[in-house]
């Protein structure tokens, strides 16, 4: 027992050492796997107080270019409502959607990074305006990404540049599907793997999201195909995506609430069963 | 006494607020950014108590990594170098350090150099490799250990040599 004690009191910088290193570890890993409760995210009073505090001035100095990617969407919206009466008289109705519910509520990005692999922002907005884990977040030109973890004030949300991060998307014009991964090399790019061979795929055609989930609607602007390839097998495309979204500069986000998530999660689990 | 506690907490807040909201997001060539915040740790007085210089780094480590939520890298690179620091502090300045009579201000720049490059690489080399989790992409790790690297050490003596206290 004295020797085991004499040991601990020996070696207690070095213990201390390989204890501390294995929690940081520890934290990491869990970073790593997608929902995992952390303790040490940005969404906390801290941090997001501060980041707050120093967004409200950095807000003044994007004013002008904000404003401008405002009043575009303000433009295209004001179009859409004045040429309404077009798409009453469609007969064309997508039924498979029409039921669901989606409400948006806006919010201010507060910390925005892409420089790592895996990134993730801060939003302005939590539990106290009922956001919660799993909401979609886009922005005026398409996609951001899903809130993930949540505290009274902020949330974080898993940016699409993130590699843990997995969202279903399809070709506008087919209908062929697969999932958007990131493959950290630049923020400008993004690509959507496990499209079907057969699909016919161009330059330059638009991809959407698919609306599988319940997290995103469908057919939200995600970016145009820059370039593609066959894969290994030769079976599958991974086609390279331009984003819509300067996902280096974004300010003002929306958040999107499935209304029916829950009652579609559990209709859904309950098939698989 | 109450001075040198002052200055290291000064320097810790200072330190650490200047990583998480300048040097972030400085992104140069789009993907390197300096890691300043280690000064705090490579110029810590050598006469320390090891226990609370391993804390301390390991809370500066984490509190970078609450704010850019990367999990626990920051924490982990930190923690090490802060460990492995009497060694590296033996091998560059050798038997300068073994008298106990050294002073960061008047030591020679080659040996200094030595010291701030050894830690910085070991630090970044653990940063990255944590971040990116991969080991097929050690290309890629070793890349951007080395361009951090050389903007980090560059910011580290630059920054000592403006702050310096002239004697």
């Amino acid at each position: 027992m004295q020797q085991i004690i004499n040991f601990i009191i020996r070696n207690k910088s070095f213990l201390l050492y390989l204890l501390l290193f294995s929690i940081a570890i520890v934290f990491t890993i869990q970073s790593h796997s997608y929902h995992k409760s952390r303790f040490i995210n940005s969404a906390n009073f801290l941090s997001g107080g501060i980041y707050k505090s120093v967004n409200d001035v950095n807000e003044y100095v994007n004013l002008k270019t904000q404003n401008e990617i405002l009043q575009e969407e303000n433009s295209a919206l004001r179009s859409l409502l004045f040429n309404q009466t077009d798409s009453i008289n469609r007969t064309f109705i997508d039924s498979s959607f029409s039921g669901i519910s989606y409400k948006f509520s806006p919010a201010i990005v507060l910390k925005n990074s892409y420089s790592l692999s895996n990134n993730v922002l801060l939003i302005n907005k939590g539990k106290k305006d009922s956001i919660h884990q799993d909401f979609g977040v886009i922005s005026s030109k398409g996609i951001v990404g899903i809130i993930d973890h949540t505290s009274k004030k902020y949330a974080t949300v898993i940016s699409i540049l993130n590699t843990n991060s997995r969202i279903s998307a399809k070709l506008k014009n087919s209908n062929h599907f697969g999932s958007l991964v990131w493959n950290t090399e630049s923020p400008e790019f993004i690509q959507l793997t496990e499209i079907p061979k057969v699909a016919p795929i161009k330059k330059g055609d638009t991809i959407v999201t698919s609306g599988r989930s319940t997290i995103f609607p469908k057919n939200i602007p995600i970016g145009v195909i820059d370039s593609y390839n066959l894969d290994v097998a030769k079976n599958y495309y991974t086609v390279h995506i331009k984003l819509f979204n300067d996902m280096t500069s974004i300010e003002h986000v929306y958040v999107i609430e499935n209304k029916d998530a829950e009652e579609l999660n559990t209709l859904i689990n309950n098939t698989d069963e | 006494m109450n001075s040198i506690i002052f200055t290291h907490t000064f320097r810790f807040i200072i330190l650490a607020l200047l990583q998480v909201l300048v040097l972030n997001y400085i992104n140069f060539l789009g993907f390197i950014n300096p890691y300043l915040y280690i000064l705090f740790i490579l110029l810590y007085p050598l006469k320390n108590n090891r226990v609370v210089f391993i804390l301390l780094s390991f809370l500066l480590g984490l509190t970078i990594d609450m704010f850019s939520d990367s999990g626990g890298v920051h924490a982990a690179a930190s923690v090490t170098i802060a460990f492995i620091r009497p060694f590296i502090l033996k091998f560059s300045f050798g038997a300068v350090y073994d008298h106990q009579t050294m002073k960061f201000a008047n030591v020679e720049f080659g040996s200094k150099l030595t010291y701030i490059a050894i830690l910085t690489f070991i630090h970044h080399f653990i940063l990255f490799s944590l971040e990116i989790f991969n080991f097929s992409k050690i290309i890629l790790i070793l890349q951007n250990t080395l361009f951090s690297s050389i903007f980090t050490i560059i910011l580290c003596v630059l920054t000592t040599i403006i702050f310096s206290r002239r004697n």
